[in-house]
């Protein structure tokens, strides 16, 4: 049984991520006095979209048909390391916070290199953009996992979560305020949320991630979208095991206590949306330089107790 | 209660990198006055040494001072200059939180070599030195007559927290007539800004450079 | 009668607000100074006789010592005796002067510096109050015995002297203001800093803030933090007595207040600056730190010897040249202070005498200012045909500056110089030499020049009548340079040798 736990975790996460921008989206929809899509609408998206035939144009390579397999593959194996509920991944050993964020790296890449593959304008300016965000939200959430392995005195995620208790918090509560702050700023930039990018917008020139997969098709964006859930779910537990330091025992209550978080927290993403109008491009820097700033300072703060 | 203490000086910090990036002349004067205000409120909250009353009534001088009399002078002087509403920076607002941070790691590193007392207060003496590194910011680095009186303020409110973490009990006279000085000073600013205005029609500081024994100015014709 | 000493000004300032007849209110201001210095001259006869007339007016009881237990904030020792005695001698010969200069800019705005601007001077009311008030802040400042009080204090004079430099109310004037408010009250707000670390020093012993107390207490102060105590309290009230390369708000401010602003400024104000450093010196000496502290005052002292003379090689402004010469003589004061021992004793004459010399030289500036209507070098030729007793005082005022004998200032340089050669500091002593020689060239070429040569009269020139009201107090000044040149008097020699006592020099 214990053994089948880590497993059983595994399969809620990949069953489970889709939900989040469906509350995401009914959050926002709330807030715009709408009804909005159907929570379950990305899981009746993604089974219309494994059935069609992907359309291909003739200047791509193999790279355009690599980029959302390997996007995926990167997020699936990242959440193979990532603790759910304060307990350990079965895949959890040292240093894997650095093999978290080559994945992230990776999985980015791959995009990247299948936007410029097509040989669109508008693609590349989107890779452009993205990469240059990230230039400024990776050594920010590098900074702040840094921070927080020196707050925990471990270098596993599994092992930096599981360390982190309520005693933890009392002590170091800026520290962590400040994590969590970081942490949740990286989300926004890194899952092109408002305000550092609009996911819904219709116009090609103000998008950034969704015009990378503006030439996707069928499982091809079937993939990405659901790539992008997943990515969501690796920050939202991040975050959500970062503000839920207790460990009662009971697997099954910290469970649904750690899956109500997560729900939270893609509530809270959508209020932000609704409330943050989108930064301009040449500001979307400052947000997470902001964000950098924040991880320095819990690491500056850590080494100096 | 301690950590709530240290929760202000993170607070403080903050303030100091908010002060960093922020563009908008009034939010910059809010901030300062706000950092003022926490600061007032600190021993309090630490809660050491000091009577009671004593400390409450200088958090009161403190507190109206810095929150109430300083911001409605400063927006005077704002509102009376006509100036644009930002504070244009020399430099951009990425390296402006740069260099807050680098202060704030130079001055953890000083905080630790320093033979100070023990503070309990975790923070306290590095929050410190960078909120004086920040005021050096606001007043090297921005063009404007008003964010140099911020600075100043800054510096001000750097050293009043500085003094708190050393424990350094003044007597009421001196810390009263401190503060009494940095009122006149604050005050006589102001008139000096509107002065600037007047004369130049705005406030950029930039322009207060006929002085000098390196250009060629009014004496090098 | 310290504090009638305070209290005189202060409300003597105060009134000078509500009195709106030019006529009183320039009396008020005569009076009061003259007040005041017959005050200081009794304390420090007082202090010559040991206490006699204290005990004559108190009736026995020694006035000066405080009530048992409790700390005095402000009472005079030597040093303070004595940088009071300059600041009201020289604000005694400034009131004079200030009364003359007054009257003169209400017939007539002296200045058009500006070309087509006409001055719109500040009301007099603010301008005689605030020199009042100004005197008040520095009786302050040598009195304190507190560092804290002290620091108050000399925030006061910035904050006190900047409307008086702002009098003649067009933009340069605005433009020396506020670099002078702005980098003082920085500079200041460091020494408040330095203030911190030296009662963090004492925090174990309980020594307090309190200058007696840290002087008896001083083996036990904390090294470290003394040592940065030091360094932030030099850095902060060096910024206000004007050593490079904290100096840069000096000339500014001297070459755009008027002349007896200027005077004040350089002799009196730069002294009190200089008086915090000495204090916060003595503790330091007291605690065994005189190598430490001693080499960072020669250093600056000698780097704004070198400032000094390279700008004044190449000075336009004879007002801005009297400013950085102001700038050389706080380096060989602190040099003085810096070498200890004899040197101390060299650095207070030098201060003295400076301060005397200085302000003379200013009031005739203000004189030539008037006659020529420009600050230019290059626009004054031939003075001794316009102005010929001006042009006298000029070049006298030159020869005394510079040190040439029989001037105070030569005695004072020569012991410094005389110092450092005993204690072996060649190296010191020879780049000493070489600045003052840049700095006596480039003196001479700027007074020759103005004050030799033909005078080629401007189209709408009418023949100028010199003020002696404006040239008496100059004149009385270069004489007492003169004097101590030739000879101390004891009871001055007593005070300053008592001086030096006060902050580790010896004689």
């Amino acid at each position: 049984m214990e053994t089948l736990k880590p497993l059983g975790q595994y399969l809620a996460v990949m069953l489970l991520s889709p939900l989040l921008p469906g509350v995401i989206n009914r959050v926002k929809a709330f807030f715009g006095g709408r009804r909005g899509r159907p929570l379950l609408q990305l899981y009746s998206d993604l089974y219309k979209l494994t059935r069609k035939t992907p359309v291909y144009s003739r200047t791509t390579t193999w790279v355009f048909r690599a980029g959302p397999v390997i996007g995926v593959s990167a997020m699936l194996t990242a959440l193979a390391v990532l603790p759910f509920a304060g307990r350990p991944s079965f895949l959890a050993f040292d240093g894997d916070f650095i093999f978290l964020i080559y994945l992230l790296g990776l999985a980015r890449f791959a995009t990247v290199l299948a936007a410029l593959d097509t040989g669109s304008a508008f693609e590349g300016i989107g890779a452009s953009r993205e990469m240059q965000f990230a230039v400024f939200a990776e050594p920010a959430f590098f900074l702040g996992l840094a921070a927080l392995a020196r707050v925990t005195g471990h270098t596993s995620l599994s092992a930096m979560f599981g360390a982190l208790t309520e005693d933890i918090w009392r002590t170091a509560a800026p520290v962590l305020a400040l994590l969590t702050a970081s942490f949740f700023i990286v989300l926004l930039a890194e899952n092109s949320r408002v305000p550092a990018d609009d996911p819904d917008t219709h116009l090609e020139l103000t998008m950034i991630h969704e015009v990378m997969a503006l030439d996707h098709s069928g499982p091809d964006l079937a993939c990405i979208l659901y790539g992008a859930a997943l990515k969501f779910w690796v920050f939202g537990a991040l975050i959500a095991c970062m503000v839920l330091p207790r460990h009662s025992g009971s697997w099954f209550s910290d469970s649904a206590l750690f899956l109500l978080v997560m729900l939270a927290t893609a509530a809270a993403v959508g209020v932000v949306e609704s409330v943050i109008a989108r930064l301009r491009l040449i500001k979307v820097p400052y947000m997470l330089i902001t964000a950098f700033a924040f991880s320095a300072l819990a690491l500056i703060f850590q080494m100096g107790r | 209660m301690h950590t709530f203490a240290e929760l202000i000086i993170v607070f403080v910090i903050l303030m100091d990198l908010a002060l960093a990036v922020t563009g908008s002349l009034s939010t910059c004067i809010k901030l300062v006055a706000l950092q003022g205000v926490v600061a007032g409120v600190l021993p309090l909250l630490a809660g050491h040494g000091a009577p009671y009353v004593r400390a409450a009534l200088f958090a009161a001088v403190i507190v109206t001072l810095k929150g109430a009399v300083f911001p409605w002078l400063l927006m005077r002087a704002r509102d009376k200059s006509g100036a644009r509403k930002d504070v244009e920076p020399l430099i951009s607002y990425p390296a402006s939180i740069m260099l807050c941070l680098g202060a704030f790691i130079a001055s953890s590193w000083m905080g630790s070599r320093l033979p100070l007392p023990e503070t309990e207060v975790a923070w306290i003496v590095p929050a410190s030195l960078a909120t004086v590194f920040t005021g050096f910011l606001l007043i090297t680095t921005r063009t404007k007559a008003i964010t140099q009186v911020l600075g100043y303020l800054v510096i001000e409110n750097g050293i009043y927290i500085f003094g708190l973490a050393l424990f350094v009990e003044q007597p009421m006279m001196v810390e009263l007539a401190i503060l009494l000085d940095v009122f006149v000073a604050v005050f006589v600013m102001g008139i000096a800004i509107f002065h600037i205005s007047r004369e130049f029609d705005h406030i950029d500081t930039a322009e207060l450079s006929e002085l000098s024994d390196w250009r060629r100015g009014e004496y090098g014709k | 009668m310290i504090m009638l000493m305070m209290l005189l000004p202060l409300a003597a300032g105060a009134l000078a607000f509500m009195i709106t007849g030019d006529r009183p209110r320039r009396a008020l201001l005569l009076w009061t100074a003259r007040l005041h210095s017959l005050l200081t001259a009794l304390a420090v006869w007082d202090h010559a006789a040991g206490g006699a007339v204290s005990g004559f007016i108190s009736g026995g009881a020694p006035f000066r010592t405080a009530p048992p237990g409790a700390a005095a904030w402000f009472s005079f020792d030597p040093l303070g005796l004595f940088f009071i005695a300059i600041t009201s001698s020289l604000f005694l010969g400034a009131s004079h002067y200030a009364v003359s200069y007054l009257a003169a800019e209400k017939l007539g705005p002296g200045e058009k510096a500006d070309g087509a601007f006409v001055f719109n001077n500040e009301p007099e009311t603010v301008f005689t109050g605030c020199l009042l008030l100004f005197l008040a802040a520095m009786t302050a400042v040598t009195a304190s015995r507190h560092m804290g009080m002290l620091w108050a204090s000399v925030e006061a004079t910035t904050l006190l002297s900047a409307p008086l430099i702002y009098f003649h109310r067009h933009k340069r004037s605005l433009e020396a203001t506020w670099k002078y408010l702005l980098i003082c009250s920085v500079g200041i707000a460091l020494a408040l800093m330095g203030n911190l670390f030296l009662g963090a020093a004492g925090l174990k012993t309980g020594a307090g803030l309190d200058l007696d107390t840290l002087l008896i207490k001083a083996a036990l102060l904390n090294k470290p933090l003394l040592k940065a105590a030091f360094l932030f309290l030099f850095v902060g009230y060096g910024t206000k007595m004007g050593l490079s390369p904290f100096h840069t708000w000096l000339p500014d401010a001297h070459s755009e207040a008027p002349a007896v602003v200027s005077a004040l400024l350089s002799g009196a104000l730069l002294n009190c600056a200089f008086l915090g450093i000495l204090r916060v010196n003595a503790v330091c000496a007291a605690a065994g730190l005189a190598d430490f502290t001693g080499g960072i005052l020669v250093l600056f002292g000698l780097f704004s010897i070198l400032t000094a003379a390279l700008f004044m090689l190449g000075q336009r402004d004879y007002k801005r040249m009297l400013a950085y010469s102001s700038i050389e003589h706080m380096g060989i004061v602190a040099i003085g202070a810096g070498l200890g021992g004899a040197a101390v004793f060299g650095a207070l004459l030098g201060a003295l005498c400076h301060s005397l010399t200085k302000a003379g030289l200013f009031f005739t500036s203000g004189v030539i200012l008037a006659a020529e209507k420009t600050k230019r070098i290059a626009d004054v030729r031939g003075l001794w045909r316009r102005a010929p007793s001006t042009a006298a005082l000029w070049l006298g005022g030159f020869f005394l500056i510079t040190g040439t004998p029989p001037s105070g200032i030569f005695l004072a340089k020569f012991i410094v110089l005389r110092e450092a050669v005993s204690l072996k500091h060649y190296g010191l002593a020879a780049a000493y030499l070489a600045f003052l020689a840049i700095l006596f060239a480039g003196m001479t070429r700027v007074f020759i020049s103005m004050t030799f040569g033909e005078h080629t009269p401007k189209p709408d020139e009418k023949p100028f009548e010199e003020p002696a009201g404006l040239l008496a107090p100059a004149a009385f000044f270069f004489g007492c340079v003169i004097l101590l040149g030739l000879y101390i008097p004891g009871w001055l020699a007593e005070l300053m040798r008592a001086a030096a006592q006060n902050i580790g020099g010896k004689l």
